[in-house]
């Protein structure tokens, strides 16, 4: 058995918490820069404002429905996340976190009444943290996501499923009858995985309610679609295919990209934020103790801007593999120098770090270089642990390579978070504050 | 306390750090440490103050009303969300979407918030209006000027 348990409008709640004054009103979250809406409130919902609406669409809303947006501030969504899921793990013997506000938990080996467990986790992460939560519970992890949608769908809109179902949800305690009708009321579209264009050609197909998706043969699901798909059927049939990941192995690409604040033309400042992006990857590498062995670097125009446009991306190989910052910085700023060219107004960049190794293993070689050439091969790994040492200290970027540029004032390309709330529980200058 | 074997309570987890005393970590050639069968850990601020990690928050207080409980303009106070607010406890509370600090007053089934400085009023929420506890304030922590 595995519980799915899930923030509701995770990030909105969070800024709740601290500002209710945000209660009953439609509240959305803002992406970096201020560009799109990524939480809604029910209330936002409620305004028929989608997932992902760009914020100059939905601008009008403040004015006229009294829509309020915040600069996503995911210093406070972490340390909330943080709160919630360390009281979500008192639910079973197994926790997968999942993402920033879903984890499944494992429940093998706990006994009596499972809801009921539910319900007081739940009611201890509301009372603790102040985030209201749903929790799916059922044989396999899609039909925990599942019973969690579900849950989610009867408290939200009343009337949709029987209303014992919201909140917490176990599936597996309904009788076959009750189950089926449940998988018959809900769409294809809503089991996890199967997205949008394999739901429309499902639905081609004749395959509507999830009891459909059910009742397939898992070998149609192969034969027809892929593996993944067969899995999803095995698994809603009670057959579970997706195995608990309490302890996720390294990730496979490092990725830290950005948009700008505003539009950026220069070569300098393009190069000021790649080596910046090459840092931060290069923290994240040694922090899961990789090397990576070519690095991508690219950089786009917006489409939704006038103005000629320009998406560039270089591959840069790197001489060993590495996590040197100096090494990632160096190869990050030859690739921008590379691929440059003057005349656009550029709004994204970012830096992917590909083909990773363990730091653990090391290719040998012939000792090919000139040995008078040694700063470009000596070994930096202590002054690499320094670094990360007194970032962690200090606060990030304390020290940095010189390419990354004097942070602050100068910066054009900065991230624009205007509606930002403070740290609330993370920054002693930023704590709430109380009238006495 | 949860005994082993209720399986019907959820225990929630100590975020907290678990450090374990060091038991004579090397053996020495010359006199063994008299103190290495009394090995403890030093006294933890964090400990002795928070309760409960996950549902701790800090709070700034600004003003003078609570200056007769000890809470000064200022001070920074430790907030449990845990704790279930009951009559006398020091609370930080919402009215009408405002942080205040009072002390909570329920009698007769009526609830009210009041200061402790005999310049301000009590709060009592008039028709309509809700306050609500948003935690319980177990410290308040006072920095002296150095």
């Amino acid at each position: 058995m595995y519980a799915l348990v899930d923030g509701n409008n995770f990030y909105v709640s969070c800024e709740r918490v601290f500002r209710p004054s945000l209660n009953g009103r439609p509240v959305v979250v803002l992406s970096n820069n201020d560009g799109c809406a990524i939480a809604r409130s029910n209330e936002a919902k409620d305004l028929g404002i989608k997932m992902a609406a760009p914020w100059f669409k939905i601008r009008h809303l403040e004015e006229s429905a009294g829509l309020v947006a915040l600069s996503a501030n995911f210093v406070l969504y972490g340390d909330m996340s943080d709160r919630m899921m360390t009281l979500a793990a008192g639910l079973g013997p197994t926790q997968e976190i999942y993402s920033i506000d879903e984890s499944f938990i494992g429940l093998h080996g706990v006994r009596g009444d499972l809801v009921a467990r539910g319900r007081k986790v739940r009611e201890r992460i509301l009372q603790w943290t102040g985030i209201p939560t749903c929790i799916g519970m059922a044989p396999t992890k899609t039909l925990a996501k599942l019973a969690n949608h579900i849950a989610k769908t009867t408290e939200r809109k009343p009337g949709s499923y029987p209303k014992e179902f919201a909140q917490v949800f176990n599936l597996a305690a309904l009788p076959a009858q009750d189950l089926d009708d449940v998988l018959q009321a809900t769409e294809v579209g809503d089991v996890w995985g199967v997205g949008p264009r394999i739901s429309a050609q499902l639905r081609d197909g004749g395959i509507r309610t999830v009891l459909d998706l059910t009742r397939m043969d898992p070998a149609t699901a192969r034969r027809g679609w892929s593996v993944t798909l067969e899995k999803t059927v095995r698994e809603l049939q009670g057959q579970p295919c997706v195995d608990l990941d309490d302890a996720p192995g390294p990730k496979q690409q490092i990725a830290c990209t950005r948009s700008f604040g505003k539009p950026v033309h220069q070569l300098a400042p393009l190069i000021e934020a790649v080596s910046e992006f090459a840092a931060r990857a290069a923290e994240k590498l040694r922090k899961q103790k990789s090397l990576a062995t070519e690095m991508l670097v690219f950089m786009h125009t917006s489409p939704y801007r006038p103005g000629p446009q320009c998406s560039r991306s270089v591959v840069v190989p790197l001489r060993r593999p590495t996590d040197d910052t100096l090494a990632l910085t160096k190869a990050a700023t030859d690739g921008m120098r590379f691929m440059y060219l003057a005349g656009y107004q550029f709004i994204k960049a970012g830096v992917i770090l590909v083909d990773l190794q363990s730091a653990n293993v090391h290719q040998r070689e012939l000792e090919l270089d000139d040995p008078n050439d040694a700063p470009a091969t000596r070994d930096r790994t202590r002054l690499m642990t320094a670094m990360d040492v007194i970032n962690t200290r200090f606060g990030k970027g304390t020290i940095h390579s010189g390419g990354t540029g004097k942070l602050g004032v100068n910066r054009v390309w900065t991230m624009k978070q205007e509606r930002r709330t403070p740290a609330y529980t993370t920054c002693l200058a930023d704590v709430p504050v109380a009238r006495a | 306390m949860n005994s082993i074997g209720n399986f019907s309570e959820p225990v929630p987890l100590s975020a907290a750090s678990l450090m374990l005393p060091i038991a004579a970590g090397y053996i020495r050639a010359g006199f063994p440490s008299p103190a290495e069968d009394f090995e403890v850990n030093r006294l933890d601020l964090t400990q002795i103050l928070i309760q409960h990690p996950q549902s701790t928050y800090f709070w700034r207080a600004r003003g003078i009303s609570m200056r007769e409980k000890g809470i000064d303009d200022g001070d920074l106070l430790v907030v449990d969300r845990a704790v279930r607010p009951v009559h006398g406890h020091i609370v930080v509370a919402t009215v009408d979407g405002e942080f205040t600090v009072k002390e909570l007053s329920q009698r007769l089934g009526r609830m009210r918030l009041k200061a402790a400085n005999p310049t301000f009023p009590d709060i009592v929420p008039k028709e309509g209006q809700t306050i609500e506890v948003w935690g319980v304030v177990t410290s308040s922590i006072k920095r002296f000027v150095l």
